[in-house]
């Protein structure tokens, strides 16, 4: 009873009329409750937040205003930590690395998770759970765990050397996380089997939500596959699609774990992002102001990639 | 074969050929660390008989029992107390209107995206001499618990929302013309049927806590006795890599082992709360 109503509290994708009309019935006043007893129930919950998460945030910003190595005075320089971040090609290839790794971590877990999607809507699942555990194991190891596995994974005596080696592609084995070229695109592909289950299990779990009479519709009209994919699944799946470029895309941005734990931004600096190279200036350089710089500019690209993705997905629901 | 059968048998094909995908390199650090440094593994290392000396050498020499004790101080605190103050905030937000709800909830709902990296500097700063208070919190449980707690509530509050907003009104109603208080309809009517919602809330928010790591790095690398398992595993690794690989894939193993026996009782929970939490947005 209980748990079917924690189910009913799932997201209702049915467009803009339903999420009012609910609002519209849990929004009302309990009767005879002073207004503002509500503050009462918020304060203890937004205290923590305030103090701890957006506070240290504001203070970050502080930071950035100044030169400071941490132990003696702070001077003032106003905006020169953002200059010197515009002009430091050591940031701008950690934003492009970035970049890089969005490839890895988003865009490709979503076109994998998409073409399965397709392959698998043409038949009822037998056994999804289990899949669906499985598939979904990755999201819950620590970053720390992952990259132990990876880094014994890609070793030079490591499972994907012996494996080339076996399908007589040995002259292609490396120490893949050593290797100049190889190195950020093994990052990445750690990234990519950390979010591929996720979206998986989001979109087929989505597909199941699609009427099956469009589907018959879209058979009836004699679509292949392609085209029931584009008419129908696609469509169907718009807001599962964007929650999962936000995720992962933030995920991609903040994959500090797992550099720290793998190449720590090495070999020369080749897989080096921005909140890696935003630590080693706090704590490595003492160059607290600049790493403060930094930070804003990573928290600023982060919550303006959530915003346009947001928009842009709102946009494109309108059409 | 039919096409409806070969549609099947493709469709389980794709199916299993990622499942492998997804369990190769879970299974492969397990597979090392069930030998021993003298087998001298490389490739595939698949077990020929069950060693587990590794596990007893990672467990003393990594320090884990110090370890596994942080990290499960930090994480049932703030698992509790960010439980506690999110079915607050969610109470409030999803039944009660009040001056400013409107403003406060967005900015709360940031804190889901919230870089967090972004915040490390001025804590570390800032917990070596708080303000106004002069306590030194650097090195201790609180550099952690208060942070996470704090990040947590954001998820909460969102997650605790929803819940309330679907239980109905009448409910409400009818306890207050009994003459129920606000905390006496939270406490007897709506909580009772909260516990699934709280229990996935909890678990999604103690896997987090467990497996942190860049707060644990900055805010008490400089106290072994305060160290978390994950941070405890990135020294242990740095250190004994080299010398041992079969105790780093132990340790790795056992770092993440509390949390994958957990997920394979209640498993529906995780998804449940990955999914829905994300997808509510």
């Amino acid at each position: 009873m209980a748990q079917e109503r924690a189910d009913t509290a799932r997201p209702d994708p049915s467009g803009p009329g339903a999420p009012r009309r609910r609002r519209r019935a849990g929004r009302g006043r309990a009767p005879g409750d002073p207004r503002n007893i509500g503050w009462l129930y918020v304060l203890p919950g937004l205290a923590f937040y305030v103090l701890f998460t957006l506070a240290p945030l504001l203070h970050t910003v502080y930071y950035s205003l100044y030169s400071w190595d941490g132990l003696t005075e702070k001077t003032w320089v106003g905006l020169a930590n953002y200059g010197e971040a515009l002009r430091d090609s050591v940031l701008r290839d950690a934003f492009v690395h970035s970049a890089i790794l969005i490839v890895y971590y988003a865009v490709l877990p979503v076109i994998i998770g998409l073409v399965l999607t397709a392959a698998l809507t043409r038949t009822a699942i037998r056994g999804f759970r289990f899949f669906r555990t499985t598939l979904f194991l990755p999201q819950l190891i620590a970053g720390v765990v992952i990259a132990q596995a990876w880094t014994w994974i890609y070793a030079s005596d490591g499972p994907l050397n012996r494996f080339l080696e076996l399908i007589g592609l040995g002259s292609l084995a490396r120490p893949w996380l050593g290797d100049f070229t190889w190195a950020l695109p093994s990052i990445g592909a750690i990234g990519s089997w950390v979010t591929f289950g996720l979206c998986m299990v989001l979109f087929i779990a989505g597909v199941q939500k699609i009427p099956t009479s469009l589907y018959d519709a879209a058979r009836v009209d004699g679509a292949g596959i392609v085209r029931e994919f584009f008419a129908v699944t696609l469509p169907g799946l718009h807001n599962e699609i964007l929650v999962a470029f936000v995720l992962t895309t933030i995920n991609a941005l903040r994959s500090f774990d797992i550099v720290y734990n793998t190449t720590a931004g090495g070999p020369g600096g080749e897989t080096l992002v921005p909140s890696m190279y935003m630590y080693q200036n706090a704590f490595l350089y003492n160059r607290v102001g600049y790493a403060a710089a930094i930070a804003t500019v990573l928290a600023v690209a982060i919550f303006a990639l959530a915003a346009i993705v947001l928009r842009v997905g709102d946009r494109g629901e309108r059409a | 074969m039919s096409t409806a059968r070969l549609d099947r048998f493709g469709t389980y094909l794709v199916l299993c050929t990622f499942t492998v995908i997804a369990l190769y390199p879970v299974l492969s650090i397990l597979f090392l660390a069930l030998h021993r440094k003298t087998d001298l593994v490389t490739g595939f290392a698949f077990p020929t008989r069950i060693d587990l000396s590794s596990f007893e050498a990672a467990w003393t020499e990594g320090r884990f029992s110090t370890g596994f004790k942080s990290s499960f101080i930090v994480a049932a605190v703030v698992t509790g107390a960010s439980a506690v103050l999110s079915i607050g905030t969610g109470y409030a937000f999803g039944t009660m209107r009040f001056t400013g709800d409107r403003i406060v909830f967005p900015i709360i709902l940031l804190g889901i995206i919230f870089p967090y990296e972004a915040t490390v500097i001025p804590l570390y700063y800032d917990f070596q001499d708080v303000p106004l208070l002069h306590w030194h919190l650097l090195n201790t449980y609180w550099a952690l618990i208060l942070p996470q707690i704090g990040q947590s509530v954001a998820f909460g509050t969102f997650w605790m929302r929803a819940f309330f907003r679907s239980t109905p009104r009448s409910l409400i109603e009818a306890a207050r013309i009994d003459g129920a208080t606000s905390f006496g309809v939270l406490w007897r009517v709506l909580l009772p049927q909260a516990m699934p919602a709280v229990l996935t809330m909890s678990l999604l928010v103690f896997t987090y806590t467990w497996n942190e790591f860049l707060l644990a790095l900055v805010l008490v690398s400089g106290s072994e006795s305060h160290q978390t398992a994950p941070l405890g595993l990135s020294f242990f690794a740095g250190a004994a890599r080299a010398g041992d690989p079969t105790k780093v894939a132990a340790a790795a193993v056992l770092v993440a082992l509390p949390i994958l026996v957990v997920y394979l009782f209640l498993q529906r929970h995780f998804v449940r709360g990955m999914l829905a939490g994300a997808l509510k947005e």
